[in-house]
């Protein structure tokens, strides 16, 4: 790995395919939750079948997994290298008269989702490994609405939840373009392309926090 | 005006700096910033102090000498302009101004606010041209015709004077608008193609090696470059180096 | 009086530099890599050659003062390069630039040279575009051309307003490709103290290592002066501010003749001075004319007025104003050449029709342009009957896509919107015509010293036209001096090594130490700017724009004076082993010292009036030059003797075989 993410714009282009990936997943892990406040049985099949296909689970799993982590090691490295090319800081630094407050802070944002997405392990993840592939329960296909549900109970939970994806909204408010002009895409449509990064910033997130308050409410 | 500067004095490269308060009166708002320093240093050299050591040489916004961070932005805080176009009527009554060089390791402090930005000088040499010798006997200018709008974007692109204020005020310390300026002037013209491959590599490989930090599109090189060169630039060389990449 | 041996080959004029190529000595290739060669000056000329001389197999050291030699001063000329291509097909040609060259500077120039310089000039074209230089096209990709003063055709090739910068940048990639082969050694911050002469050839020069102050011996077979003019003498001038003489005096006072140093050029439109703070002046393209109208009011009072912001010029009626230079000279009207458009401003303004606060500026109005263009543009969109405002909108379009930076540049400084309210513009000292004499092969009268560009006098005459100074500088450093040098340098083939451990360098680098210790050591009382501003107020007053005997007269004295003052009062801080800006000034402001003496000398011996040098006791009725070629028609070449007072006059005497000598013209 260290041979070709060498250079500069290598690494800078493989954080922005990992960014790219994440944001389809993140899309349709949108998609797939928003069926919850339509449908209850959309939800479950539709859960079941990410639960349990083997492609998702044995190619794609793995994948999304790698792809996380191999944003959040880059971004460390990326940062501690950028930090460490003005040893001697300014007196006086003006950012926020040349950038946005998100596009220097990348690093905060980044580490409140991470802690959200270690949360969110140790709530679903391990739990879904442990129930289905060590305890070997029976495959139940209406279970899914019922522990999503119960997991909006608690305040502080959907607390936590709000706070993340407000975060995240942060995060992919520069990221979202960022990671398009990283792998060279800018010219006539980046108008387009940034109205576009903006509303996908704010949506999704919000669509998220909808979803919690939606479930926290109505049960 | 009445102003306090807070200006950084640094004896030379291998001597610890620190920021050195100078109160300066009667400044007028129609001087340059550094003609208000000029006023400074004559008062200096009347106590029998030292001068303040700054670039300066063209004074009009061309040469790209001059460089200066002023109140934590280069060039200080106006827009377009070098700090030798820099006027005091940017600034109120009581003012107080920082002024230090632009930070980054790969621009070390020579002396006071002067840094030594070589590390530019040898990313160009590692491919920032044609390789055409002169001949007398090249081809007429006017054989290869160019449309305008790759002609226009290229000039853009060429009119980077080289001052480094991307790099002070990138966050990362970053050149990548620098040195995309120079792979875009060439990569958008026919002349340029035949090398554009070996260019880009050998010139991103120089940038790396001299130590500047990553790019992460904040996109504060661009609002400070005093030339307006264009984020566009920097796509257009992750383009270049990716097509290089895998040839 | 020795006469100068100007080594200008024979035959027909349009065949000698065809022919001299063809007959001089060539080194081999195997043998240019055992040779040396010193350029100091890293600009347009300097850079070409650099990067040449190592492309054609020379070890090259290049020094320039600045931290890069991207930032020489020919990056900052805006307007254009001319080149002899007829693209535009309104009957330009080689002979046509050559004529225009020599008629622009009055008849002072050297024929072969300036031929020379016509012939190569569509080369250098060739050559900037195959290294990637961006000259503005046309929708049809192909070049694009404008007009400049003193002109009847379109030759000059352009990049917006920053011609200069990319020229000087395709020089400098030239550079770096011979830099990463290893074939130029660049050294940058440094300063060229002397030159040292073993056996009367140049053979290497001390540098100052401006970071470290180290005093540097550096040999060659061969050294290059392409350090630029020495417009600072006047301390307020368009050059940069470390733009200076020192390369070439140093030069002078070790037996290079210093040539007509009184032919300084001031420029018509740069921005007016505004209070004693001003370090500097900034020249608002010559191109403006094109489109700007220069006029002044017709009656005192409203001039008056103006000076006190009691009247708007925009409020002056068409009729009280006066557009002098189109009422002078209805033929070129605003695009007459920049000596005679400097001089009709100072004329107005000297009757008491200047328009700031100092009484010293004339308008730069871009109102009817902007009124033309808008109708031409409402017509073209289908717009026949078009409301002032809406003709106006379009007009400022038009302006801002062809000088839009240039009027950002003048609002950023002036804090007045140009587009609203003319522009205030008065002359400013710009470029240097004399200096270094060469001869054909642009060799100084030291053997294997060369000068080119602004730093030699031979192609411009007595005044030079709007966008030469880039054509000169390339082809000196392009086409011409690569192959010059070859003749000098192929004696030079078995000489082997020079060695920098002789008396020759131990006594120069002692003198160089010394000066450096004399003036660290002083302890005045008075700033190295203090002088330098001095020296810039007599220059300006007594040498500026008009002379006269009594003025220059007093000017040697004054400066003479002001010399001796300096070196018993000046006050240089800090050290001679560091970074030291006042030190690198002091030693410049003493060379301008003398060369100022020299300059008022040279201004005084010309009895007559021609391009940039009005003697105003030598003018027509109509306050025209009146130059006196029976008496004058040579190159004034001053050899050093100590004292600027003691230098002597060597005359060349300059014939005009392809050009008939005529009073010039504009009207």
């Amino acid at each position: 790995m260290s041979g070709i993410l060498n250079s500069s714009i290598a690494r800078k282009v493989a954080m922005a395919l990992s960014a790219i990936f994440l944001l389809i997943f993140l899309l349709q892990h949108f998609l797939i939750n928003f069926t919850s406040v339509i449908s209850e049985n959309l939800f479950n099949e539709l859960s079941h079948f990410m639960g349990t296909n083997i492609l998702i689970q044995a190619v794609m799993q793995p994948v999304l997994i790698f792809a996380v982590v191999f944003h959040f090691v880059m971004g460390f490295i990326l940062e501690a290298k950028n930090k460490s090319a003005r040893k001697i800081k300014y007196v006086s630094y003006n950012g926020g008269a040349n950038s946005s407050w998100m596009s220097r802070n990348m690093i905060y944002s980044g580490l409140v989702i991470l802690a959200f997405l270690v949360l969110h392990f140790i709530d679903f993840w391990i739990p879904e490994m442990n129930y289905k592939y060590i305890q070997f329960n029976p495959e139940d296909p209406t279970r899914y609405y019922g522990e999503l549900v119960h997991k909006f109970e608690s305040p502080l939970r959907v607390g936590a939840y709000v706070v993340s994806f407000a975060l995240l909204s942060l995060h992919l408010l520069h990221g979202f373009q960022s990671s398009f002009q990283s792998v060279g895409c800018n010219g006539k449509y980046t108008p387009a392309l940034k109205a576009f990064g903006k509303y996908f910033a704010i949506l999704i997130p919000l669509g998220f926090i909808f979803i919690a308050l939606f479930h926290h409410f109505n049960h | 005006m009445n102003l306090t500067l807070k200006i950084w004095r640094q004896k030379d490269a291998n001597t610890q700096g620190k920021i050195v308060d100078y109160p300066i009166s009667e400044v007028s708002p129609d001087m340059s910033f550094l003609e208000m320093l000029d006023v400074l240093n004559e008062q200096l050299i009347s106590k029998g102090e030292e001068p303040v050591e700054f670039d300066h040489d063209c004074r009009e916004g061309i040469c790209g000498t001059c460089s200066l961070q002023i109140n934590g932005e280069p060039h200080g805080p106006d827009r377009g302009v070098t700090t030798c176009q820099l006027h005091m009527r940017m600034f109120k009554d009581g003012d107080t101004i920082f002024i230090e060089p632009f930070r980054a390791n790969a621009f070390p402090v020579i002396k006071d606010l002067i840094v030594d930005r070589s590390s530019f000088d040898r990313i160009q040499q590692a491919g920032g041209f044609i390789s055409v010798n002169t001949s007398g006997n090249t081809i007429d200018a006017n054989s290869i015709p160019v449309n305008k709008h790759d002609a226009d974007k290229s000039f853009d692109a060429a009119t980077c004077i080289g001052c480094g204020a991307c790099v002070a005020a990138c966050k990362n310390a970053s050149a990548m608008l620098f040195t995309s300026a120079k792979v875009s002037q060439f990569a958008l013209l026919p002349q340029g193609q035949v090398e554009a491959t070996d260019r880009v590599m050998n010139m991103v490989r120089q940038m790396d090696l001299e130590g500047f930090g990553n790019c992460t599109n904040t996109g504060a090189c661009e609002i400070e470059c005093p030339k307006g060169i264009s984020l566009e630039n920097i796509a257009r060389m992750n383009r270049e180096y990716l097509k290089a990449s895998t040839k | 009086m020795a006469t100068l041996e100007s080594k200008i080959p024979q035959g027909p004029i349009g065949d000698k530099w065809t022919n001299h190529k063809n007959n001089i000595n060539l080194v081999n290739p195997a043998n240019k890599r055992n040779i040396d060669v010193i350029v100091v000056g890293t600009g347009l000329a300097g850079g070409s050659a650099a990067a040449t001389l190592a492309e054609l197999g020379y070890n090259v050291k290049t020094f320039c003062y600045q931290d890069s030699p991207r930032r020489a001063h020919s990056i900052a000329a805006q307007g254009g390069i001319n080149a002899a291509k007829n693209y535009q097909g309104d009957g330009d040609s080689t002979y046509r630039l050559f004529y225009d060259t020599v008629k622009g500077g009055d008849y002072r120039a050297r024929e072969a040279n300036v031929y020379r310089l016509a012939e190569v000039s569509a080369n250098i074209i060739d050559q900037c575009v195959a290294q990637g230089v961006p000259f503005a096209r046309e929708y049809g990709g192909l070049l694009d051309n404008r007009s400049f003063g003193g002109v009847l055709v379109s030759r000059t090739f352009y990049a917006k307003g920053q011609t200069g910068q990319q020229l000087l940048l395709g020089a400098y990639a030239a550079m770096n490709r011979q830099i990463n082969r290893g074939k130029i050694e660049s050294f940058n911050r440094h300063e060229m103290l002397d030159i040292v002469v073993v056996d009367g050839k140049a053979r290497g020069i001390i540098a100052r290592n401006m970071v470290t102050g180290e005093i540097e011996r550096h040999a060659a077979h061969a050294v290059v002066i392409a350090s630029g003019g020495y417009g600072n003498v006047f301390f307020l001038s368009t050059n940069a501010m470390g733009s200076n003489v020192t390369a070439s005096w140093k030069i002078h006072k070790k037996g290079a003749y210093f040539a007509n140093p009184c032919f300084t050029q001031i420029h018509p439109t740069c921005i007016p001075v505004s209070g004693d703070h001003q370090s500097k002046l900034t020249l608002m393209s010559e191109s403006l004319r094109n489109d700007g109208r220069i006029w002044v009011p017709k009656k005192k009072e409203d001039a008056i007025a103006i000076r006190e912001g009691r009247l708007k010029p925009t409020e002056l009626a068409e009729e009280d104003r006066d557009y002098y230079l189109e009422r002078r000279y209805p033929s070129f009207g605003n695009l007459v050449p920049r000596d005679v458009a400097s001089r009709a401003a100072k004329e107005r303004c000297d009757a008491g029709f200047g328009v700031n606060a100092t009484g010293e500026a004339v308008f730069l109005d871009f109102e009817s342009a902007i009124m033309r263009y808008g109708r031409e543009q409402a017509a073209i969109h289908g717009n026949h009957n078009p409301s002032d405002a809406e003709v106006r909108k379009l007009g400022e379009e038009v302006v801002e896509n062809k000088y839009g930076n240039l009027f950002q540049m003048y609002e950023k400084i002036v804090d007045e919107n140009p587009y609203k309210t003319p522009m205030k513009i008065y002359p400013a000292v710009h470029y240097t015509m004399g200096g270094i004499w060469v001869d054909y092969n642009l060799m100084t009268s030291i053997e294997g010293c060369y000068a080119i560009g602004e730093a030699n006098f031979s192609d411009h005459g007595a005044n030079r036209l709007g966008a030469s100074a880039l054509m000169q500088g390339l082809a000196d450093g392009y086409f011409v001096l690569p192959y010059t040098i070859g003749d000098y340098l192929s004696q030079d083939i078995r000489t082997g090594k020079i060695s920098t451990e002789t008396p020759e360098f131990e006594e120069a680098e002692k003198n160089v130490q010394g000066q450096i210790d004399a003036l660290i050591n002083n302890n005045g009382s008075n700033s190295v700017d203090h002088y330098h501003k001095k020296l810039g107020k007599i220059m300006w007053n007594k040498c500026g724009m008009a002379r006269n005997e009594q003025g220059l007269k007093e000017a040697i004295k004054e400066i003479k004076e002001l010399r001796e003052d300096f070196y018993k009062n000046v006050r240089v801080t800090g050290s001679a082993d560091s970074k030291n800006a006042e030190l690198e000034k002091a030693m410049r402001v003493a060379d301008f010292l003398e060369l100022g003496e020299l300059f008022a000398k040279d201004a005084l011996h010309r009895n007559e009036s021609c391009g940039g040098h009005f003697r105003e006791e030598y003018q027509t009725e109509e306050g025209e030059a009146l130059r006196d070629d029976e008496n004058f028609k040579y190159v004034a070449a001053w050899e050093y003797k100590g004292e600027p007072s003691d230098a002597v006059l060597h005359k060349e005497d300059l014939e005009y075989k392809n050009i008939e000598l005529k009073t010039r013209s504009y009207k």
